[in-house]
């Protein structure tokens, strides 16, 4: 799946980056904090699914090489944000969708969950699914 | 920790406490640095991951201090320094969850309490001094000579 699905399966535009639009995503992770997303990805090129429209969730897609961000809700990050991830050459999108809608729309289409590293927290939690 | 290898290249990078429009932008720095001097793609990702979360910590909590960066031929460290307030119960620090974070950081996407726990993840040895009141060194090494093929970012844990 490539972006460009991506924003038409979740009713999203592109605030940065369409010119990336042909970008393919193999998998996605949703999260508000963007702690979990830096202990939990450990795949590249990953797409982002968050409530969170802070100039950080542009740092961390740089830092983990996401292939973009899909901000839900209608939220939409400051300017400056939007001009970092143009320049950076980090595709944004906004849908008026909730989180919960935009993972299940793309989760039935068969865009895959993101592997992740196992949370540190579940040793002692029996029957918690493997990573 | 002691290797012969040399010194390829030390930086400096100021941090400004609270500062959080610039925050994060060490590390993306530190990632461009490492690329350029042909650190392996994998010990990038991971040293980018460890020197956000320092980064965070420094302006999330502390009035400012510094993030040293130590490239050697067969590992990258990160230093990073603070002035306060310092951590006063560091194994409770260390427990993923544990968070002392307010909720403006909270709010920003941060304090889940991972912070540190991820710092160790992905690092090959962390070492935490504190002094409450006075201030937190951390130093992380990350190592290169390693299996780069599967990518896990797994350090050894302490």
């Amino acid at each position: 799946m490539n972006l460009r699905e991506v924003a038409e399966l979740v009713g999203a535009r592109f605030l940065a980056g369409a010119d990336l639009a042909d970008r393919e995503v193999n998998a996605a992770f949703a999260a508000d904090l963007l702690s979990d997303v830096l202990a939990m990805v450990r795949e590249e090129g990953v797409l982002l699914i968050t409530g969170t429209v802070t100039a950080q969730v542009v740092r961390v897609a740089e830092v983990m090489n996401l292939a973009g961000v899909v901000f839900v809700r209608g939220k939409l990050p400051a300017k400056p944000t939007v001009d970092y991830a143009a320049a950076a050459g980090i595709p944004l999108l906004a849908t008026p969708r909730t989180m919960y809608e935009t993972c299940g729309i793309l989760y039935t289409h068969g865009l895959p969950p993101a592997k992740r590293k196992p949370f540190p927290y579940e040793h002692d939690q029996p029957g918690s699914p493997p990573p | 920790m002691i290797s012969p290898a040399p010194l390829r290249h030390r930086e400096i990078f100021p941090v400004a406490g609270l500062d959080l429009e610039r925050a994060g932008t060490v590390s993306t720095e530190v990632q461009r640095v490492l690329r350029k001097l042909g650190v392996e793609p994998e010990v990038v990702r991971r040293a980018g991951i460890v020197c956000f979360e320092g980064e965070m910590n420094i302006v999330l909590y502390t009035p400012g201090g510094r993030i040293i960066l130590l490239v050697y031929d067969d590992r990258v460290e990160l230093i990073f320094s603070d002035q306060g307030p310092g951590i006063p119960d560091i194994e409770l620090a260390r427990q993923p969850g544990y968070s002392t974070a307010p909720n403006w950081a909270r709010e920003l996407g941060f304090g889940s309490g991972m912070g540190i726990p991820n710092m160790e993840t992905n690092s090959d040895k962390l070492e935490i001094r504190s002094r409450p009141g006075e201030g937190t060194v951390i130093r992380a090494v990350i190592l290169r000579r390693r299996n780069e093929t599967e990518g896990s970012g797994e350090g050894p844990r302490p």
